[in-house]
């Protein structure tokens, strides 16, 4: 199992357990993971599933692609880390990682 | 001055299920005047996903959210419906009995409505501006920060920062750039979503020197009594620096507030309005919610729910607008007097 971290705004941090091929959005969801809101289903057409990477993993995951771009410009309070959880796939590759939640979605 | 309507049902959202909503109603002979603070019809479907796919609408394998807007347009066509768009409904007062119900729905741009019942068909709330992260940024809203341009002279020969990356911010660009002292636009990329001929348009103006284009992000407003003076831009390179502005146009998208629904006496449960799953109803007798804006055991936010919840109200509508007159049920394919109202017949 690939392990996820996830910390709030406020610091406190949840681990969980992801299942390879679902996304980081869909791992929080599941787990009732706080500070993701994710209203369009992951379809990438809402920006409420925005995440903070940590700066480890900035250079590990693929690159955000075009249409992740252009809804990222709709989210609060983008960094040059800022993802959307939706469009990031859980791998092997991916345990371990750490995302933070902003202080709001949209 | 205030413009006064007189119909049977006020449509509050045009949804899709508010758009349906006017066929359910105008089989059974209920006009309907519908108002929504978009623009243009078709909620959701229309502004946050216009050229997605859907595949769970009956009848149709796919469809776009856009085609599907169209249609419902074309499908109420014969029932004449009266759109209000660019207005808030911003209160719903009960002037009737629970027997007999009448409502004064009133809008933001001063019109006041006359009904029988009203159809709160507001789905996630009323699409309002996202405001950027900001500190402070409240001081100026309305005074020299704006989310939307509603008259351009207001603009003229202001130092106008516009903030964001869409067609709004590019349109907005070009438009005012005639009449603004100078135009700046930051976004925080070097990506445009907007079309690209208004990317290209902008670039242009940048490249012969007559606006300013900056990559990074506002970080602080600076200003007194509610007028900007600076704003601070932090561009990629983590170097800040004061630019001068004295109008501000940030272009964040919209969001869905509640908004004021909440002030209009009804019972919400999270944001929600519940009703009763044979008419719809909500606490208030006449007044229906239908759509991703009820709730109820069981409820689904889906299209076709919401077209089920409105062809149910319409029946309990059909009493109050017409207490003497006995409902048959009939079909759109076999009734002729139904054909009529569609023009088929
Ligand atoms: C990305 C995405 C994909 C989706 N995919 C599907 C799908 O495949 N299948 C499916 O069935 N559903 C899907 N949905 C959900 C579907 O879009 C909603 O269920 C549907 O739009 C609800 O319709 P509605 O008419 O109730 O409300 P909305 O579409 O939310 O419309 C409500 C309207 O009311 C207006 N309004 C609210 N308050 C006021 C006020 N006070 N004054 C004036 N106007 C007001 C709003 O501005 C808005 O235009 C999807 C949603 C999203 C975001
Ligand atoms: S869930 Fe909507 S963009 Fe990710």
């Amino acid at each position: 199992m690939t392990k996820i971290t996830f910390i709030d705004h406020a610091g406190k941090s949840t681990v969980v357990d992801a299942e390879d091929g679902s996304t980081v959005m869909e791992t929080a969801i599941r787990n009732d993971v706080p500070g993701i809101e994710a209203e369009c289903g992951g379809s990438c057409s809402c920006a409420t599933c925005h995440v903070y990477v940590d700066e480890a993993w900035a250079g590990k995951l693929p690159k955000a692609g075009p249409l992740e771009e252009d809804m990222l410009d709709f989210a609060y309070d983008v960094r040059p880390n800022s993802r959307l959880s939706c469009q990031i796939t859980v791998s092997a590759a991916l345990d371990g990682l750490v995302v933070t939640t902003p202080e709001k979605q949209g | 001055m205030t413009e006064h309507i007189k119909t049977d049902a006020v449509i509050i959202g045009a949804g899709p299920v508010g758009l349906f909503a006017v066929f359910e109603l105008g089989l059974l002979d209920i006009k309907a005047h519908l108002i929504d603070i978009l623009d243009r019809a078709g909620g959701q479907c229309a502004e946050l996903y216009p050229e997605k796919p859907i595949y769970d609408i009956p009848g149709f394998p796919e469809v776009s959210g856009q085609g599907l807007v169209d249609n419902l347009m074309k499908q109420i066509e014969p029932f004449n419906p009266q759109f209000h768009f660019s207005e808030m409904v911003t209160s719903v007062e009960n002037t009737g009995t629970a027997e007999a119900p009448s409502f004064i729905v009133k809008t933001d741009n001063d019109k006041v409505f006359e009904c029988k019942v009203v159809l709160i068909a507001a789905g996630g709330g009323s699409f309002q501006p996202k405001k950027p992260p900001i500190a402070g940024i409240e001081a100026y809203e309305g005074k020299s920060v704006y989310y939307a341009v509603r008259k351009m002279e207001a603009f003229r020969g202001k130092k106008v920062m516009i903030v964001g990356g869409g067609d709004s911010a590019l349109d907005w660009t070009l438009n005012l750039h005639p009449l603004a002292e100078r135009i700046t636009l930051v976004h925080r990329r070097d990506e445009f979503r907007a079309a690209p001929h208004s990317v290209n348009a902008m670039r242009e103006l940048v490249a012969a020197g007559k606006m300013d284009l900056m990559i990074g992000q506002v970080m602080e407003v600076k200003g007194a009594n509610g007028e900007l003076s600076h704003a601070v831009v932090r561009g990629n390179d983590k170097t800040s620096m004061d630019v001068a502005c004295t109008a501000m146009l940030p272009f964040f998208g919209l969001t869905m507030k509640l908004g004021p629904i909440a002030e209009w006496g009804l019972h919400l449960h999270e944001n929600l309005v519940p009703v009763d799953t044979e008419k719809f109803e909500t606490s208030t007798p006449g007044i229906f919610a239908v759509g991703d804006i009820n709730t109820y055991p069981g409820k689904l936010k889906l299209i076709l729910s919401g077209f089920h919840e409105v062809a149910l109200a319409a029946q309990k509508a059909h009493r109050y607008v017409y207490p003497n007159k006995k409902l048959t049920f009939q079909y759109t394919t076999s009734s002729t007097s139904l054909q009529k109202k569609l023009g088929v017949g």
